[in-house]
């Protein structure tokens, strides 16, 4: 069959809507879960919550489903405020963390429940259902149960049920964590593609960095109840503002240094600063593994640190080398070819690429105040 | 084997000999007759008793089903904290002694008697208290073995309003448990004897023992129907309890 993608009702009304988050705040029992979540998603956008579990990113989630309520601020779907609105009445998509196929249903059912709670006419919903399963590419399993399906499958009829309402906002709460790696990148994509089809503005909440940068427009890292720093993934990764940030995406290498007049110097390499701003004295730089290159000892260009290779991982394209400098330990991430000319045992000298750098809060300092 | 040879005969032949002295006629050499399980619907008495008696099961099933499930699940939903107490309240009928209960309820009897009704469907109230400890596990088994909070918020996003989510997605999904704690309900209201004497009402089982004064015979044809009638309702339950392995077998066809 020529894949002709399914032509979907009310192309106009598919561009997605503004969501906007207004200082949303939920205590629970006295405990903090979420403080002062401002965070406005743009039409169609595709904005990824990232963080540690306990973070507050699903407390977010759930107050822009109506299925929690908040202790103070606001929530508007374009415009309009919905702060109060029970979740039955808010037109919102979902895609849950557990499996949540109604286990009494068919695949197909389950697609046309939602439609039928909005008075869509019998031969109309089922027509939509169908092509819902289609856009997710599981029309031959229409007429299957939940307990018929794989994880993945019943994952992707929970996102053809989600968005056959035609939802305002698309939100998924960890819908690949409970999915075996591979499956996990698959469905990861299938969701990016589906979400570009239908222009439905998503919000997407995740514990895994790699699932966040893969997927979003925008990802917001949160910690502690709190937006650490909300930006394109690119900007996340390489210009992380808060040391949280730096080391909750990607690996890092804390390393001790002096900052002086807006560089940091570790180890005789001068590094320039994310933020020139930060005051002269001791400090601890924060290193991408892929910052820090190696050479053989006695290799010509070989760099000043002197170190002992312990261990080799390999990743694939890349490998990742562990470093003992004799007081520190540092990773260092390059292409396997390269890597695996240094193994076990051997001496390098080490790199720092000048790239710019955070510098973590000084823990001692922190301890003392 | 032997289990079932010993357990079938220790179930069926008092059945059977019941069956047998109910079919004798008035002296051991008259003929074998059918006058005592035709008394069952002639005998007005009897009549009455035992439509009151299957009127008051099936009413009791549904008001404990009205009771129950939405209270139950509004707990396991929202009130997780209450869900102790709620239980330790269902099971506590079970620790008190019938006659206890009984003994409790009179003046309070003699009060709806007068104020409200005298129509023993009343006593649909008292079984109410009877059949919970029973029911509410069966009922609390089938809640837990579903993922309720997750169907409840996909089916609450999705545009259901509550009514819609107990009706279309729990109630199906615990069919079986429904249909177990109805078929409780019924079993303890249609064996009922100590409530309904001693608050001076007519159910089956005090007509049982009145007409056993009477004419032993049918008292005992009525004893062996109600049984027959307890073993369909179980078969029937068997048959109709299980949806997804009908579904399974459409499938296999």
């Amino acid at each position: 069959m020529i894949a002709s993608k399914p032509q979907l009702d009310r192309a106009g009304e598919r561009s997605g809507i503004e969501v906007r988050l207004e200082q949303l705040r939920r205590v629970f029992a006295g405990v903090v879960a979420l403080d002062e979540l401002s965070l406005t998603i743009a039409p169609g956008e595709l904005v990824a919550l990232l963080g540690p579990s306990g973070c507050g990113k699903t407390t977010a989630l759930r107050l822009v489903a109506g299925l929690d309520e908040v202790t103070s601020g606001r929530v508007l779907f374009g415009g309009t405020d919905v702060t109060h609105l029970g979740a039955n009445r808010r037109d919102v998509g979902m895609v849950f963390q557990a499996y949540s196929l109604f286990p009494h249903m068919t695949a197909m059912q389950n697609v046309a429940f939602g439609l039928s709670l909005h008075k869509v006419g019998a031969a109309e919903q089922k027509r939509r259902a169908g092509e819902m399963l289609e856009l997710v590419g599981l029309s031959p399993h229409a007429h299957k149960y939940a307990h018929q399906l794989s994880g993945g499958q019943q994952q992707r009829v929970a996102l053809a049920r989600a968005l056959a309402i035609q939802p305002k906002v698309l939100l998924l709460d960890e819908p690949l964590s409970a999915l075996d790696a591979k499956v996990r990148g698959r469905l990861r994509d299938e969701i990016r593609r589906v979400q570009l089809e239908v222009g439905t503005t998503t919000l997407f909440v995740t514990h895994d960095q790699e699932e966040a940068l893969a997927i979003a427009d925008r990802v917001g890292v949160m910690n502690k109840g709190r937006l650490e720093q909300l930006g394109p993934p690119t900007t996340i990764y390489s210009r992380p503002a808060t040391p949280f940030v730096a080391e909750f995406v990607g690996l890092t290498n804390r390393m001790e240094g002096d900052v002086k007049g807006g560089e940091v110097i570790v180890r005789g390499t001068r590094l320039p600063l994310v933020k020139p701003d930060t005051p002269d004295g001791p400090a601890v730089a924060l290193v991408r593994p892929e910052a820090v290159s190696l050479a053989s000892d006695g290799d010509a260009g070989a760099g000043p640190l002197v170190g002992t290779v312990i261990a080799v991982a390999f990743l694939g394209a890349t490998s990742r080398v562990t470093v003992d400098l004799g007081d520190v330990i540092v990773l260092a991430q390059m292409p396997t070819s390269q890597a695996s000319a240094n193994p076990a045992g051997s001496r390098v000298r080490l790199t720092l690429r000048p790239d710019p750098v955070l510098i973590a809060r000084d823990e001692k300092a922190a301890a003392e105040a | 084997m032997a289990v079932f040879l010993v357990l079938g005969a220790f179930f069926l032949i008092p059945i059977g000999a019941m069956f047998e002295f109910s079919t004798r006629g008035d002296t051991v050499t008259s003929p074998r007759t059918l006058d005592a399980w035709k008394a069952i619907i002639t005998v007005p008495d009897l009549v009455q008793a035992i439509t009151a008696s299957l009127q008051l099961a099936v009413i009791t099933s549904i008001a404990m089903l009205l009771l129950l499930l939405p209270t139950m699940v509004w707990v396991r939903l929202r009130l997780p904290g209450l869900k102790r107490i709620i239980e330790f309240i269902c099971l506590l009928p079970l620790t008190v002694p019938a006659i206890a209960l009984v003994v409790g309820m009179v003046p309070l009897y003699r009060w709806i008697k007068i104020n409200v009704s005298d129509s023993i469907l009343m006593l649909a109230l008292a079984y109410l208290i009877l059949v919970l400890p029973y029911t509410y596990r069966t009922l609390d088994a089938g809640l837990a073995s579903i993922d309720l909070k997750t169907l409840t918020e996909a089916a609450r996003s999705l545009g259901a309003g509550w009514g819609t989510v107990m009706m279309r997605v729990i109630v199906p999904n615990i069919s079986t448990a429904i249909l177990n704690a109805c078929l409780l309900s019924v079993a303890l209201v249609l064996g009922e004897f100590t409530f309904a004497n001693l608050l001076f009402y007519e159910n089956m089982q005090v007509a049982i023992l009145y007409e056993s004064f009477v004419s032993a015979g049918t008292s005992i044809a009525v004893a062996v129907a109600s049984l027959l009638f307890a073993f369909a309702l179980l078969m029937i339950l068997s048959f109709i309890g299980r949806p997804r392995d009908r579904v399974a077998r459409a499938e296999e066809a």
